[in-house]
C-alpha cells in the first residue's frame, strides 16, 4: 500500500489560515490501512483543528467525510454535494488523492494533511516498511524477491558494496538488501543468478522519465 | 461547592468524565459506594466493557464538549479481562495527551489509572486526586473562551 | 601524450611488485599541495590514487587532482564513484580525463551521501561499480559508448581498476563479486586495508581456486595506524573494516604509537609479499602521506623501477 504519515499540526494550520469552513476528507484505501488518514484519523484531526482554532480565537467549522478511495472519479464525485460554503478541502489521502480531488474540483482549493512516503507493507501492527521502488521494470525474479532498487540505499544491481557488514547496510540501521538477496537465493539453490552481470538499468521507465501512464486499451469504454 | 456553569474561575465547579471499565473500575466504584466512602460529585462515570474501548476521538470529544478533566480507569496491568485492553487504553491516552498539549487545552487534564475491583478506597482516592488537579488547573480553556464570547455578545458555541 | 600507455600497467606486465598510495584532494581550490605531495612521493611509489569526494565530502575533483599529479611528474589513478554522476557525466569525464593524460581509473560505488557534508543531496547511482567497469572496458575494446553508439576515433583506453573488500559480508560472496568485476573488465584490484590477515589469506585462497589471481593484478591494501585511538575508531565506526583486538592491544601497549604503527605496517607488507597472487601493495596513509617513504624503504621495496 502507499504509506503516509500525519503532517505536523503547525503545517496544517498554516495551510488553513484564513479559512473558516473546511471539508475534511479521509480515504478508506491505503491510508486507512497504515492508520494515517482513515475515518478515525479524520475524526481526530477535525476535532484537533476545531479545538486549536477555537482557542486561537479564530473558530473553524469542519465537515467530515471519508470516501472509499480518493483515486477513483466515482467515489470522489460524491463530494460534489458537500462543497456548499466550503473554503477548502483538507485531504487525508496520499498525494494521489489530494491531486485527484484538486483535478475533480478545479474551483476548490485542496491541501494535504499527510506526507506521502513510500510503497510498503505492514510488518506488524504499527510498523510499515518500504518495499517497492516503483521503477517500472521489476527485477525481483533475479533477486529472489528482494528489491535491490529500493532496499539497497545505492540501488546496486550486482551485489553488495564494501560497506555491508553483518547483514547491515553502511547506512545504519538499515539491513543490507544484498545480504537478504544472497541468503534467499543461495538457500533456494539459485546462486548462479547472481553471477550474471546485470547491465545498466533503464531509468527512463522509472520516475526519471517523467510522469508515467498505464493504459489498457481492451478495457477502455469510449473509443 | 456551589453548582455553577464552569467557566468562571472563582466559582469553578469542575466537570470530570471518568471512563470506567466494567470489570474493575466500575466494581471499585460500587464498592466505594457500599463503603460510604466520600468522593466529589464532580466525577461523572461512563461505564465501558473494557478501558480498551476508548477511542482517541472519544477522549477529544469529551474536551470539545466542555469537560474540564477526563480519566480512564481500567484493570491493573496484566489483569485486564480482555488481556491487553488496558495497555491499548494507556497508549491512546498518551497520544491524546500530546494532542491536547498541542491544541492548548492541556494534556494534564487527561489521565489513565489502573485499579482492581476490590480497591474501593483507591477509586475514591483517584476521584479526589483528579478533582484537586482540575481545580488547580482551572476550567477547560475552551469553556473560558466560550464564556468570554457569550459575555461579549458574540454567537455561542461555534460548533 | 594521448598514445602513452599506463605506466602502472606496464610495470605489472613486466612482473614488478607494484607500490601505490593515496592522496586525498583538499577541501579547497588549491592544487599546489597535491603537486608537493607528488614531488615527495614520486621516488617511492609507482602511482597515486586520487579519491573521488571520499565519504561524500566535497573535495577538489579526482580528475582535477589527477592533472596536478601529472603536472608534477607523477602517475595518477583517478577514483570514480557512481554516487554523484550519471552515465552521461561519467563517460564525459572519462573522455576529458584521458585527453588530459590520465591512464588509470578505479571504479567504485562510493560511500553513501549520508556520511558526508551534504546529506540532503540526491544520490545518483545511475550505474553501479560493475556497470561502470563494463562501460570503461567497452569504450576501450568495443569502442562504443554505453548506449551502443560507436566512438569513431580517439577512444579512451584506460587501465581499469576495481576494489575488493574481503572484510565485508557476505564473505562467501566477496570472491564471486570479485570474479564478476574481473569478468566485466577489471584489470587490477586494490583491496580494503588488511588487519585481519587470516581472513585475507582465506580470501586469497578462494580467489586462487577460481584462478582470479591470473586474470587480474591483485594489490593488497594496508594502512599505517597512527595511534591506538585511531585503531579503536576504525574498529567500531567504519563499515566494512575489520580490526582484530590484538592489533588494538598492540597499539595501546606501545610507547611510541606512531612508530609502532609503521613497524606493524612494514611487517604486514613483508608478509603480504609472500602470499601467492598478491602483485602489489596499496598504502593508504590517511592524513599521514609523509610516512609513505619510510614504509616503502622499511619494507625493502626500494629502489622503484
Amino acid at each position: 500500500m502507499i504509506v503516509a504519515e500525519a503532517k505536523p499540526l503547525e503545517e496544517i494550520l498554516e495551510s488553513l489560515q484564513g479559512m473558516s469552513k473546511v471539508l475534511v476528507v479521509g480515504c478508506g484505501g491505503c491510508v486507512s490501512v497504515c492508520l494515517a488518514g482513515g475515518e478515525k484519523e479524520t475524526g481526530i484531526l477535525a476535532s484537533t483543528l476545531r479545538m486549536k482554532r477555537e482557542l486561537m480565537g479564530d473558530s473553524l467549522e469542519t465537515v467530515e467525510e471519508t470516501l472509499t478511495r480518493q483515486c477513483d472519479p466515482e467515489y470522489v464525485q460524491q463530494l460534489a454535494k458537500k462543497l456548499e460554503g466550503i473554503d477548502c478541502i483538507l485531504s487525508l489521502a496520499c498525494g494521489v488523492g489530494v491531486q485527484f480531488l484538486a483535478e475533480q474540483f478545479p474551483q476548490t482549493w485542496v491541501v494535504p494533511a499527510l506526507n506521502t512516503m513510500f510503497a510498503g507493507a505492514t510488518m506488524e501492527h504499527g510498523l510499515w516498511e518500504e518495499r517497492c521502488g516503483l521503477c517500472g521494470e521489476c527485477v525481483l525474479a533475479r533477486t529472489g524477491g528482494v528489491c535491490p532498487v529500493i532496499r539497497c540505499a545505492k540501488s546496486l544491481l550486482n551485489g553488495p558494496c564494501g560497506g555491508s557488514q553483518n547483514g547491515k547496510c553502511e547506512v545504519k540501521p538499515n539491513e543490507c538488501a544484498w545480504q537478504l538477496i544472497y541468503n534467499r537465493v543461495s538457500e533456494l539453490g539459485r546462486l548462479e543468478l547472481l553471477l550474471d552481470v546485470a547491465g545498466a538499468k533503464d531509468w527512463s521507465k522509472s520516475r526519471d522519465g517523467g510522469p508515467r501512464k498505464m493504459v489498457r486499451e481492451d478495457v477502455k469504454i469510449d473509443g | 461547592m456551589e453548582k455553577r456553569e464552569s467557566g468562571n474561575r472563582e466559582s469553578f465547579y469542575p466537570k470530570i468524565i471518568a471512563f470506567c471499565c466494567y470489570y474493575c473500575a466500575y466494581s471499585a466504584a460500587d464498592l466505594a459506594g457500599s463503603l460510604r466512602l466520600q468522593y466529589p460529585p464532580t466525577v461523572r462515570m461512563i461505564e465501558q466493557p473494557c478501558s480498551g474501548k476508548v477511542d482517541i476521538r472519544l477522549l477529544l470529544q469529551a474536551f470539545e464538549d466542555g469537560a474540564d478533566g477526563v480519566y480512564v480507569a481500567g484493570c491493573m496491568e496484566g489483569d485486564c479481562h480482555f488481556l491487553k485492553g488496558n495497555i491499548r487504553a494507556k497508549k491512546r491516552v498518551n497520544a491524546a495527551k500530546i494532542i491536547l498539549d498541542k491544541v492548548g487545552v492541556g494534556g494534564e487534564r487527561l489521565e489513565m489509572f489502573n485499579l482492581s475491583g476490590s480497591m474501593g478506597p483507591r477509586f475514591a482516592e483517584i476521584a479526589n486526586e483528579m478533582t484537586e488537579r482540575i481545580l488547580r488547573l482551572g476550567p477547560n480553556p475552551l469553556n473560558t473562551a466560550r464564556a468570554e464570547r457569550t459575555t461579549k455578545g458574540e454567537e455561542g458555541d461555534p460548533k | 601524450m594521448a598514445e602513452e600507455k599506463s605506466k602502472l600497467q606496464s610495470l605489472f606486465e613486466q612482473g614488478e611488485f607494484a607500490v601505490t598510495c593515496e592522496i586525498g584532494p583538499p577541501k579547497n581550490a588549491q592544487g599546489d599541495g597535491i603537486r608537493k605531495h607528488t614531488e615527495h612521493l614520486k621516488p617511492f611509489v609507482d602511482a597515486v590514487n586520487l579519491t573521488d569526494n571520499q565519504t561524500a565530502i566535497v573535495r577538489l575533483s579526482s580528475i582535477g587532482a589527477g592533472v596536478h599529479v601529472l603536472a608534477a611528474g607523477g602517475e595518477p589513478i583517478i577514483q570514480m564513484t557512481t554516487r554523484d554522476r550519471n552515465r552521461i557525466a561519467l563517460q564525459s569525464d572519462l573522455l576529458g580525463a584521458y585527453s588530459l593524460g590520465v591512464r588509470n581509473v578505479l571504479c567504485l560505488s562510493g560511500d553513501h551521501q549520508t556520511f558526508g557534508n551534504h546529506q540532503g543531496a540526491k544520490n545518483v547511482y545511475d550505474l553501479d561499480s560493475i556497470q561502470l567497469i563494463q562501460t570503461v572496458k567497452d569504450m576501450r575494446e568495443a569502442k562504443v559508448f554505453q548506449s551502443g553508439e560507436v566512438i569513431k576515433q580517439g577512444e579512451p583506453r584506460f587501465f581499469i581498476g576495481a576494489v575488493a573488500n574481503p572484510f565485508a559480508d557476505p564473505f562467501e560472496f566477496r570472491v564471486l563479486r570479485l570474479e564478476k568485476k574481473i569478468r566485466a573488465g577489471a584489470q587490477f584490484i586494490q583491496t580494503q586495508c588488511i588487519f585481519d590477515m587470516e581472513r585475507f589469506e582465506a580470501f586469497m585462497d578462494l580467489a586462487r581456486k577460481r584462478g582470479l589471481h591470473q586474470q587480474a593484478y591483485i594489490m593488497a591494501g594496508v594502512m599505517p595506524i597512527k595511534s591506538a585511538k585511531v585503531a579503536k575508531y576504525m574498529q567500531k565506526n567504519v563499515s566494512g573494516m575489520l580490526v582484530p583486538d590484538g592489533i588494538v592491544e598492540r597499539m595501546s601497549k606501545a610507547v611510541d604509537q606512531p612508530a609502532e604503527g609503521v613497524k606493524l605496517c612494514i611487517e604486514q607488507i613483508k608478509h603480504l609479499r609472500t602470499i601467492p597472487g598478491v602483485r602489489g601493495v596499496h598504502i593508504m596513509a590517511v592524513a599521514w602521506e609523509e610516512i609513505v617513504p619510510e614504509i616503502v624503504k622499511g619494507a625493502g621495496l626500494l629502489p622503484r623501477p
